[in-house]
């Protein structure tokens, strides 16, 4: 090692990769779904209509929490304290914080990474780019705020709970559920799992910690997370899923394309 | 001729394992200018394989433990034979090397109470092998890299030069120790990523090369264990002892054919794996020896009783050392009880949940699953015996490792009388700690004592090794035709493993000699092509003339043997025979005077018997006379306690 | 059983190099290595190729394979179809020594700048006391077998020779980490982490974990925790309010 007295000269880098592998295939389709799920949100935020279904008290999570003036009625469950903003949908009250959450997110930083920046595509291919200086600057150094979003998550989840709630609501107006309750109960649930397991999370539960075995509690709580933590990517994606198909159920049964499936009352 | 590069140095330890590094850091520490240099990078010496872990009477897991009884243990292994003020001071002084290990930062498991954890290994009587999962050698050489790392760091700071007064030759071959007056002057080699020569100028060389096990064709040894250091010390004129002793660790694995030998850890069985013949039978009840009948558990039920309650059971016998199991298996393959690719089965997955082998055996499970295709929390292993361990080696006085040949020190597996007949698992690696830090005091104090006074290498003798070395590039005309240096490695190790292996006979052994004599003069033909940048032809042909000197130890003080005791089983002379226990085979290089160059100056080894110094009565007190009776001659326990009355 | 492969082979040195194939002979069983060895046996005696153990343990034998960088000594050939080509290159990122063999000391020059363990003053050998839960985390990073895949395939210096200065690389980073959550450690990491070793130029992409033949969680248990720890001292002024040392 302190032998080299040759001088640097790396083989074979010719060619950008030699992986015969179809290794261009997840960076596309995570190219493909992230796009999807942009195009479908800003379509659904700018035509401003069909989030709420007042019979069985279905709001669209895009929706939640409704705080403008512009609401329609009854899906202002924690008021309308914001007038309306007119071409500015409700959603862009909570949608940079959700947004933010998970732009900042580890996970979805790996992915827009490899995808849309090809920093790498795929480990072992070569990235197109000329130079390189990671999140050491502005604006990407902002990633390190990821915490805070952390903390605006759980409020933000905490409403989508509440609205879960009040959708066990039948059209008599008491207890009942529909196939439109348990999709936002899916959907919360994800949310909650996809929120929890978050790498600030762990690291504010416990991570931060050298000694666990003074701290038993938050030792416990550090392995629940963390073992939710191991498929935070795949939360991720299971509650992007979750999130547009509940919003587009709600849009579909609130214009009347289709009607809830009642199960019970 | 050729350009040298030189370098002086006040002690150079050869070899980067866990006794090269722990010399070197003792001798640094003490002052000296220090070099490591090593055949691979540094970091991957073969101690880096090591899993079981570090035996250390620290008696953390069971406090009735202490030096005494490792020592105890130790000797009883070594089948008696073993140089019992080593063992003395392994087992008094291993527990502050493991301790030691902690400040540098390494990361033991733990007891619940915030302790070393340690585990059971065969011939152990307590739990006692300090342990990280299966991982210890890597613990235990990480460690040290990073305390070599730290000891520089402080040069630096001192300095501004990381290197000002330890170096590490990673890569690094050397070829050739130079001798002035009888006194080590310094050591020859090559950088094997250039080919260059180098030389090192020094009083003092520490020798922690590791093994021989690549002469053998099965074996759990990497391509660095070619018996460098053990043929270096032989041609300076030191003394190698003991070397009729291999290990042959009886776990190894058998199948796929290109795996076969890697290492089975013995922790498998420590943990509480069982043997089984292709009938199903737990065989090892069947081969407990008379000697320890008292210690060894005889039905299943008293042996799997003993994994909770060892005070009130005796062991399960496949925790018997490594010699008796290893026969063991053996003997069972040949009566045709084997599995289907000629080994028995070691069955965990029915003894423990697979999570918890998973937790503790992580390597194991992954060795299996990723190189032959099996699951060993489902499926019962195929393991059967691999060459593993040379107990032989540089004769060292105990306590400061030094040779016979002043300036040369000898640490690790490459010394020999430690062990005796029989290494006990996990005594390698304190081995490595106690005495490697020893032959570092050992090279230190002795620099010091000789103050101005250093030898300097004759530059015909430099000028000689590098002509030796570049003989395989034709530079001197073959006496034969040219030969592939590749096919007589593959023809060396079937010579040991066949005739000289784990099972021994007159005859065989004689027709080894035979053979190796032969290969001896072929190795003189080895032509190989290219140039000298990182050529692994020409890197092997220079390792074989090694392994071909030393096998002819192993060979000669084999067939001297006339007994079966612990890694040396004889067909012919099945039995211990006590005349042989005082006993040791040292083996000698011949100088003939004249020759032109240095291969014919050698002529071949001498076998002679050295007597072993009588154990100091307060340690022979340490052992029933019942027991010693097995072992000794009536005449040499007039110094026992109880026989004195 | 047997069949013949087609291998193909980086052969060359720093100045110039090329693939060069094979046939060879590959048996039930083989991994990649024993393929190289049989071509080192009976074709190319110097082909030049670091290797020792031969069991996954040493971390020596590292190369890339079909483009993947992996271990040669546990790549399975049977991963492999019979008539598929198996080409086999040096690691990308080091220098080139001759045909796989590179030159790795940027990794040995980076150990060296990560300042070791700091054991507390007050603490006598043998009376460390440490519970498993808390060396654990540290444990796993300590697995690592020092095979440089993840230095080599890291896209920081890999694609960007310029950054090797100031990048530690996550081998090392994650050393840094092992010795942040070391229950003993005294030494104060956080900042150098940031300013010495360069973990902001790591933009978690997880090819390190990938190619970790050790299955270290590189990324999700060294790297993020340790950008976390960063944050908590330099970005996250609540958090640097309401700091207390090493709990
Ligand atoms: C698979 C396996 C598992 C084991 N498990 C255990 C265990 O659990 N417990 C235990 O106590 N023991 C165990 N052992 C035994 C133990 O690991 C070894 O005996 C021990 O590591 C030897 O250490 P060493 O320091 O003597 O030499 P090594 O660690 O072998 O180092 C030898 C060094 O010498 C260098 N070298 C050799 N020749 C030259 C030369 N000519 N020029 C320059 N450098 C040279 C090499 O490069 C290397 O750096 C195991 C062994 C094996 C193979
Ligand atoms: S996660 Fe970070 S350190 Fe690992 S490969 Fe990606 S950029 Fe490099
Ligand atoms: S972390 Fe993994 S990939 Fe990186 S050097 Fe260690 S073992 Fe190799
Ligand atoms: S939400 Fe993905 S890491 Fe925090
Ligand atoms: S040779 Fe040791 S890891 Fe492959």
């Amino acid at each position: 090692m302190t032998a080299s007295t040759h001088h640097p000269g790396r083989a074979d880098t010719a060619i950008r990769t030699r992986r015969t592998d179809r290794w261009w295939l997840p960076p596309l389709l995570t190219f493909l779904g992230l796009t999807a799920f942009v195009v479908y949100g800003v379509v659904r935020v700018f035509m401003n209509k069909w989030y709420w279904v007042g019979e069985y008290q279905y709001l669209a999570p895009f929706f939640s929490p409704c705080v403008t003036g512009g609401c329609v009625p009854g899906a202002s469950h924690f008021g309308q304290w914001l007038p309306d903003l007119g071409i500015l949908a409700p959603p862009v009250v909570v949608l940079p914080f959700v947004l933010g959450f998970r732009l900042t997110c580890y996970y979805y930083r790996k992915a827009y990474y490899r995808s849309f920046w090809l920093s790498p595509p795929a480990c072992a291919v070569a990235e197109p780019h000329g130079s390189y200086t990671g999140e050491r600057r502005f604006p990407l150094i902002l990633q390190n705020s990821h915490r805070y979003f952390f903390y605006a998550a759980v409020p933000v989840a905490s409403v989508l709970t509440y609205d879960v709630v009040i959708a066990f609501h039948g059209a008599d107006g008491g207890f009942g559920v529909g196939l439109g309750t348990l999709i936002l109960l899916v959907n919360v649930v994800l949310i909650w799992a996809y929120t929890l397991s978050c790498h600030s999370c762990r690291h504010i539960v416990g991570g931060r910690l050298t000694h666990f075995s003074r701290h038993p509690v938050r030792y416990w709580m550090w392995t629940q997370v963390s073992r939710m933590n191991a498929r935070h990517m795949q939360l991720a994606w299971a509650s992007l899923f979750s999130v547009a198909f509940a919003d587009l159920y709600v849009a579909l049964v609130a214009s009347g394309a289709i009607t809830d499936l009642r199960l019970f009352n | 001729m050729t350009e040298i590069e030189r370098h002086a140095f006040d002690v150079v330890v050869i070899g980067a394992g866990g006794a090269g590094l722990r010399a070197a850091i003792e001798a640094r520490s003490r002052g000296m200018r220090t070099a490591v240099v090593c055949k691979s990078l540094f970091g991957k010496a073969h101690t880096v394989m090591a899993e079981g872990g570090i035996a250390a009477a620290m008696g953390n897991v069971n406090p009735n433990d202490g030096w005494q009884v490792h020592f105890r243990d130790t000797m009883r292994g070594g089948k008696f034979l073993n140089n019992w003020r080593m063992a003395e001071l392994h087992a008094k002084e291993a527990p502050e090397r493991v301790w030691e290990l902690e400040t540098y930062g390494a990361l033991f498991d733990r007891t619940k109470d915030g302790r070393i954890s340690q585990r059971n290994f065969g011939g152990h009587e307590y739990p006692r092998l300090a342990h990280v999962g299966d991982r210890t050698g890597l613990e235990l050489i990480r460690t040290l890299q990073q305390q070599i790392v730290a000891l520089q760091q402080r040069d630096f700071q001192e300095f501004g030069d990381y290197e000002a007064g330890l170096r590490v030759f990673g890569e690094c071959t050397v070829t050739d120790l130079l001798v002035e007056s009888g006194r080590v002057a310094g050591a020859f080699g090559y950088w094997r990523e250039s080919g260059r020569f180098l030389l090192f100028e020094a009083p003092s060389v520490v020798l922690a090369t590791g093994g021989i096990g690549k002469s053998y064709k099965v074996t759990s040894n990497s391509w660095e264990y070619t018996g460098d250091g053990h043929a270096l010390a032989l041609r300076a004129g030191a003394a190698l002892i003991n070397m009729e002793f291999v290990q042959f660790h009886p776990t190894g694995m058998v199948w796929p054919p290109s795996v076969k030998g890697i290492l089975v850890t013995e922790s498998v069985r420590g943990d509480g794996g069982v043997l089984r013949n292709s009938e199903g039978r737990r065989f090892m009840f069947d081969y407990i020896p008379e000697v320890f009948k008292e210690k060894y558990a005889d039905n299943e039920t008293e042996a799997d009783r003993w994994y909770d309650d060892p005070d009130h059971n005796r062991r399960p016998p496949e925790l018997l050392p490594r010699d008796e199991v290893a026969r063991a298996i053996n003997a069972e393959v040949k009566a045709g009880r084997g599995s289907p690719h000629g080994g028995v089965f070691l069955d965990i997955a029915s003894r423990l949940p697979g999570e918890e082998i998973q937790r503790r055996l992580p390597s194991m499970y992954h060795q299996f699953r990723e190189l032959a295709d099996v699951d060993i929390t489902r499926e019962p292993m195929e393991v059967g015996p691999t060459c593993h361990y040379v107990m032989g080696g540089v004769e060292v006085d105990p306590d400061s490792a030094a040779s016979g040949v002043p300036g040369l020190f000898a640490a690790g597996e490459v010394a020999g009388g430690m062990h005796g007949s029989n290494r006990l698992g996990g005594n390698s690696l304190s081995d490595l700690l106690v005495f490697g830090r020893r032959a570092g005091m050992g090279a230190a104090s002795y620099v010091e004592s000789i103050g101005q006074d250093r030898p300097t290498p004759v530059e015909s003798e430099v000028d000689n090794a590098a002509r030796w070395a570049l003989a395989p590039f034709g530079e001197r005309g073959p006496d034969g035709p040219p030969e592939n240096p590749y096919t007589l490695q593959m023809e060396l190790q079937q010579v040991m493993n066949d005739l000289v292996g784990i099972i021994r006979r007159s005859d065989e052994m004689e027709q080894a000699l035979k053979k190796l004599d032969d290969l001896g003069r072929r190795v003189r033909n080895v032509m190989v092509e290219g140039h000298r940048q990182y050529n692994p032809g020409w890197h092997l042909a220079l390792d074989l003339r090694n392994m071909v000197l030393v096998s002819e130890c192993v060979a000669r003080s084999a067939l001297e043997r006339t007994e079966s005791r612990g890694g040396h089983t004889r067909d012919d002379f099945p039995q211990m025979d006590p005349e042989w226990r005082h006993q040791l085979l040292a083996c000698e290089l011949e100088h003939s005077e004249s020759g032109e160059s240095r291969a014919d100056r050698m002529d071949g080894v001498r076998v002679l018997r050295r007597p072993q110094p009588a154990m100091r009565p307060d340690l022979l007190a340490l052992f029933e006379l019942a027991e010693l009776t097995k072992f000794y001659l009536a005449e040499e326990l007039a110094e026992h306690p109880s026989e004195k009355g | 059983m047997g069949y013949q492969a087609h291998f193909r082979v980086w052969r060359g040195d720093a100045d110039s190099g090329a693939l060069r194939d094979f046939r060879v002979e590959v048996n039930e069983g083989e991994v990649v290595l024993d393929v190289i060895h049989r071509l080192q046996a009976t074709q190319c005696p110097d082909l030049a190729v670091r290797w020792n153990c031969k069991a996954g343990k040493c971390g020596s034998c590292s190369a890339e394979i079909n483009g993947r960088p992996r271990l040669m000594c546990m790549t399975r050939m049977s991963t492999f179809a019979e008539d598929e080509t198996v080409t086999v290159t040096p690691m990308r990122t080091f220098p080139l020594v001759r045909d796989l063999v590179t030159d790795v000391s940027y990794n040995y020059a980076k150990a060296r700048e990560i300042p070791s363990f700091q054991p507390p003053a007050d603490l006598a050998p043998g009376e460390y006391r440490m519970q498993q839960v808390d060396v654990q985390r540290s444990q796993e990073f300590r697995k690592c077998i020092e095979c440089f895949l993840c230095q080599n395939t890291c896209h920081v210096v890999r694609d960007h020779e310029d950054n090797e200065q100031a990048f530690a690389g996550p081998r090392y980073l994650m050393r840094v980490a092992e010795l942040e959550m070391h229950p003993l450690d005294t030494a104060d990491r956080h900042q150098d982490a940031q300013t010495q070793h360069g973990l902001g130029f790591c933009n978690i992409t997880k090819c390190c974990t990938e190619v970790c033949p050790e299955h270290i969680k590189i990324t999700d248990n060294a790297l993020i925790p340790l950008k976390e720890r960063v944050a908590d001292r330099r970005y996250d002024p609540l958090a640097r309010l309401f700091r207390r040392r090493k709990e």
